[in-house]
């Protein structure tokens, strides 16, 4: 069966759970720091090491933004809750139980809209709630740090400690075939609504952003399926193809007659597909209860109050003010929303290129070179900062259109600023007009009959001279000022 | 009737990562019975619209300011290692998740 | 044997403010002392006479001036001390030294206390005789044979022992004063949050309380006021002035107690108790009255509750504050022989770390909080706790304080209660309901049955501590104190 068939035949509910680590200068419960990238175990105290004795105290900038989070979502803010304890012994997580919220969540009931193909979708939130994040595992002896076959594991506790909010929707039915392509949307809607308030940098490739994915199909009329969870879901992308690749399998088994198991499957981002994972023999019992070590979160109305007036504009409203400031389509702004390149434009046209010189960008070679890589655009390799700085040296006249692809080029393979490519790799538009002329000279020397047609009226001609010099300053000079000044050495112009 | 099995009990243990021999599962589950028997009693008393206490003391909104305190230096933090291998501690194989 | 470790901590503190005594002459005669009867007694886990003494000196030297700078103390042995050994008595954390101090032990430090060591005890708590100490059992000084009382029966023994004037204790479900029952010393419990539990390894998190322990109601209540108030490390610690329990058990000492009414707890005025102990406690109720206290009867009808509500509790959070010795970041690994996994040594470990008593303990709180067990017990604990703390608060409407024996029954030998572990926990029953409120509650010495000392419990309302001492004290003066036979 081809996808549009299967979904003829099937409807999918689909379920989403992120987690975003926050941006907060401290862990939750203690005040190491959360720098990306430090030495493993230099960011780490007795509270985050679980060291007998040492007792959790809560940060309040990750309060409040799991409040912002959730007021955002449309959620509502709980009067009065509490932390709880999930029990389970892993290695990465100190404690052996991760500081979490169980059945009083800290936001509850909100909602997304989302806009696929014209048409908005309402996807709910069923909640937005608290937790800290683990250690990280390095997996020696086995094939390339996989856990499979290592021989024994390393743990960095620089990590553990640091808060995660978690967003829970509600199940989604009656999306169709659109099922994996809305999904892409809401959770780039989420990572557009997070980044505005400013409270996680929301990027899938560090890990800062993670989704897991529930799928499951009915016939329509019956039941809703059974749902599998798919985790390691790391990109937009990835989403997407989660999505439509368990539908997919799901619908092949239960086309043969077979069942479909809840289980937790992962997602492979080299075949695009889903993996089982190991089935447990029993559903684990975590044996949540409150945290005694932390009181009770009752955030103040009039706090909440104010972090809900001091909400940023909406990310969806944005994007209407912008497309107005950019005078362009709807459809054109949809593309723009779809690569996850609005902050991206925004950012380059206010470190001071134009809103088409910055879009013609962003949308036109870095999108070619992110779809190359496979990565967020984002992700490409090139900042805003950067973008804006090869469009000011076009402007200037410094760099061409040819030329200019070749600086970003160096830019994304990582040589620097524009500049720095510049100068590195020697390019950049001949306007020495000593230098010029005499190329024009040698090429009206060395090309006597054409030079004498153009003389003669035959102005046509003059672009194979052109071609003729361009060639010999290796097209650093930018065509127009060079038949500019062959018309002119002619005595033509 | 017992009020807990010695399967049950084997399986707390492995729940909790107790090792326990085949002498203690006889011996805990003989114990466990008398005292979860006795501490069964809760359940005679009504409490049905009664709220429960986690915290003894009603405090809320206990925060830190999100400023950062010295953490311990790598070596401090391995200090009482069991194992430890450039920077991080060491573990034993880890079983499978995937297979 | 020298007589500088016969005079209370107030006596200490004096001389060696007015130089009469210097104070590495007072730690090095405690230090005397606990070279001369250790063998006997074993109430410490680590001596570390070498920090002891460089307190001292620094103290010695005017770096340190206060209301007990000299003054040495034994440190339980569940509260790290930083670069010195800290094992809450357990083969599971056998040699590990703690990277930072405890709240506690920083206030001592700041005192110019200095700390003769580490005192033994129940593993992590769990138990009321010492017994069940990896590192053996504390004889009780009062008669070798018998237990000192636990889970803090090193702290009480080392006092009684006159190895230390004064000593830090945890007290989750009467770790502080049932040994001080047994021991003759004076042991209180804090409101729960008006001492820092940074730093005391966890037993149970919301019932645990640091304490002092000393021979003296006034000795424990100068311990008391360097130990408590607010700590922002510990969540649960109350931002408020602490209660002025010195001036409370100075004002005690003059024996009036005109116009205050004690509360007894019909619940625990019964046959729960020894007939020793039963008569002990009669007897100095009519001491009380003699000092101008009225006598109300009250009656708690919850209390009964408390000691199965506890043992679902205190063994629930239990299961999930020992999670973490796994064997990976500190303290013991075993069984790590290259061909097990992770998971394989983890049980290993804690199987050979702990003792009998943890291990049933963790059992049992991973059952009661195990789904579609949770509500019947766990959940219903903790209704239960809603209702005795009700019971609490109903009964200071009509009394200031309430009373009972600490303990129903005095030391006992060994062996005689860890073959039924209920047997053990009875110990317990009149001290638990305190904790499950988290009141103050303090035990003074108030007589002896068959030549054992008896405990005389004052609960009072929370942050409500220096009534409680005003009472004690008042008893003390009038009952006298008890000293054990020579070692």
């Amino acid at each position: 069966m081809t996808y549009d068939e299967i979904l003829t035949k099937y409807e999918p509910v689909i379920g989403l759970e992120t987690h975003v680590e926050l941006g907060t200068r401290t862990k939750m419960f203690c005040g190491c720091k959360t720098d990306f990238g430090a030495e493993p175990n230099t960011q780490v105290c007795p509270v985050c090491l679980a060291l007998p004795g040492a007792l959790p105290v809560a940060n309040r900038a990750g309060i409040e933004a799991t409040i912002r989070i959730g007021l955002a979502l449309n959620c509502d803010i709980a009067e009065w809750c509490r932390m709880a304890r999930k029990n389970y012994f892993y290695p990465d997580m100190p404690k052996n139980f991760q500081t979490s919220q169980y059945d009083e969540p800290l936001c509850t009931d909100g909602y997304v809209d989302v806009t696929v193909n014209g048409t908005e979708y309402r996807i709910g939130i069923e909640r937005v709630h608290l937790e800290e994040d683990t250690g990280k595992t390095l997996h020696v002896g086995g094939a390339t740090g996989r856990i499979h076959g290592a021989t024994e594991s390393l743990v960095d506790y620089n990590r553990a400690g640091i808060p995660l909010v978690e967003i829970v929707t509600k199940p989604v039915p009656g999306l169709g075939a659109l099922a994996p392509e809305i999904a892409k949307a809401y959770v780039a809607e989420l990572r557009d609504i997070v980044r505005s308030l400013g409270v996680s940098d929301v990027r899938m490739e560090q890990g800062s952003m993670r989704c897991d994915v529930n799928t499951s199909l009915n016939l329509p009329g019956e039941e809703w399926g059974t749902r599998t969870e798919t985790k390691n879901v790391n990109s937009l992308r990835s989403v997407e193809r989660a999505v439509r690749s368990e539908i997919i399998r799901q619908a092949a088994i239960l086309d043969d007659g077979g069942k479909i198991f809840q289980e937790t499957r992962h997602f492979q981002e080299t075949t695009g597909d889903t993996r089982p994972g190991r089935s447990k023999e029993t559903a684990t019992d975590y044996r949540y209860f409150p945290e005694p070590d932390l009181v009770p979160i009752a955030p103040d109305p009039a706090w909440v109050a104010s972090l809900r007036e001091s909400l940023p504009e909406k990310p969806s409203v944005k994007r209407a003010r912008l497309r107005e400031d950019w005078g362009i389509s709807e459809v054109d702004m949809q593309s723009v929303t779809n690569a996850g390149a609005v902050e991206l434009i925004e950012e380059t046209i206010a470190a001071g290129a134009s809103p088409a010189g910055a879009r013609k960008w962003w949308m036109g070679e870095l999108a070619r070179r992110a779809n190359e890589l496979d990565v967020d655009l984002a992700e490409v390799g090139a900042t805003p900062a950067q973008v804006a700085a090869l469009q000011k040296l076009v402007d200037a006249g410094k760099l061409n259109d040819k030329l200019a692809r070749q600086v970003l080029e160096g830019v994304v393979a990582g040589e620097g600023d524009p500049a720095d490519v510049m100068a590195a790799r020697g390019l950049e538009v001949v306007n020495d007009t000593g230098a010029l002329t005499k190329a024009v000279d040698d090429a009206i020397a060395a090309n006597p009959e054409i030079a004498a047609k153009i003389r003669d009226g035959k102005v046509a001609a003059a672009g194979a001279l052109v071609g003729a010099v361009m060639k010999t300053t290796r097209g650093q000079a930018d065509a127009k000022a060079v038949r500019e000044l062959l018309l002119e050495r002619l005595g033509v112009s | 009737m017992a009020a807990i099995s010695r399967e049950e009990v084997a399986h707390l243990a492995r729940l909790s990562r107790l090792a326990v021999t085949e002498q203690e599962l006889d011996r805990f589950a003989g114990q466990l019975d008398v005292i979860l028997q006795s501490v069964a009693r809760v359940g005679e008393v009504a409490a049905e619209d009664i709220p429960p206490t986690s915290h003894s003391v009603p405090l809320t909104n206990v925060y830190r300011d999100d400023v950062p305190t010295p953490s311990l230096t790598q070596d401090e933090a391995l200090s009482g290692a069991p194992d430890a291998f450039e920077g991080r501690f060491r573990v034993p194989r880890i079983l499978d998740e995937e297979d | 044997m020298s007589d500088l470790t016969r005079l209370s901590a107030a006596s200490l503190s004096k001389m060696i403010s007015s130089r009469e005594l210097s104070a590495v002459e007072v730690t090095t005669a405690h230090l005397d002392r606990i070279a001369a009867v250790e063998d006997r007694v074993h109430a410490f886990l680590h001596v570390d006479a070498e920090g002891a003494l460089d307190a001292a000196r620094r103290v010695d030297a005017g770096e340190i001036t206060g209301p007990l700078a000299g003054v040495p103390i034994a440190v339980k042995d569940v509260v790290t001390t930083k670069g010195v050994p800290t094992t809450a008595a357990s083969k599971i954390l056998e040699g590990w030294k703690p990277p930072y101090d405890a709240t506690i032990v920083e206030r001592l430090k700041q005192a110019g206390m200095p700390i003769l060591g580490k005192t033994n005890m129940d593993e992590f708590a769990m138990g009321s005789s010492t017994e069940y100490s990896a590192y053996g059992a504390t004889n009780n000084p009062w008669d070798l044979g018998r237990i000192p009382g636990g889970s803090g029966g090193g702290s009480a023994a080392a006092i009684a022992a006159y190895e230390a004037p004064l000593a830090i204790g945890t007290d989750t479900g009467g770790s502080i004063r049932q040994p001080g029952a047994v021991t003759g010393t004076v042991g209180a419990k804090p409101t729960y949050g008006g001492t820092s539990r940074y730093g005391l390894i966890a037993f149970s998190s919301s019932l645990d309380t640091p304490g002092p322990c000393g021979r003296t109601v006034e000795d424990t209540a100068l311990l008391h006021a360097v130990m408590a108030g607010h700590d922002p490390r510990d969540s649960t610690s109350i931002n408020q002035p602490v209660p002025d329990v010195v001036a409370a058990a100075r004002l005690g000492k003059n024996g009036d107690l005109s116009g205050v009414k004690l509360g007894v707890v019909k619940e625990f005025a019964g046959d729960g108790s020894e007939p020793g102990v039963l008569n002990s406690f009669k007897e100095s109720l009519e001491a009380l009255v003699k000092l101008g206290a009225e006598i109300v009867e009250v009656s708690c009808p919850h209390f009964e509750y408390a000691l199965p509500a506890y043992y679902l509790i205190a063994p629930s959070e239990a299961s999930s504050n020992l999670a973490r010795f796994d064997g990976v970041r500190y303290g013991l690994r075993t069984g790590d022989d290259g061909s097990r996994s992770l998971e394989e040594v983890m049980s290993l470990t804690r199987e050979a770390g702990f003792g009998p008593e943890v291990k049933r303990r963790i059992i049992l709180g991973t059952y009661a909080l195990s789904s579609g067990y949770y509500d019947a017990y766990y959940g219903q604990a903790q209704k239960v706790r809603t209702l005795i703390t009700r019971d609490f608060q109903s009964a200071f409407e009509q009394v200031d304080v309430l009373v009972s024996p600490t303990t129903p029954f005095v030391a006992f030998p060994f062996g005689s209660r860890t073959s039924d572990p209920y047997q053990m926990y009875l110990a317990d029953l009149f001290t638990i309901p305190t904790n499950l409120y988290g009141g103050p509650a303090i035990s003074v010495p108030c007589g002896l049955s068959e030549g054992l000392p008896v405990g005389f419990q004052i609960m009072a309302p929370t942050m409500a501590d220096d009534r409680m001492y005003r009472v004690a004290a008042a008893l003390e003066s009038a009952v006298g104190s008890f000293t054990p036979p020579e070692l």
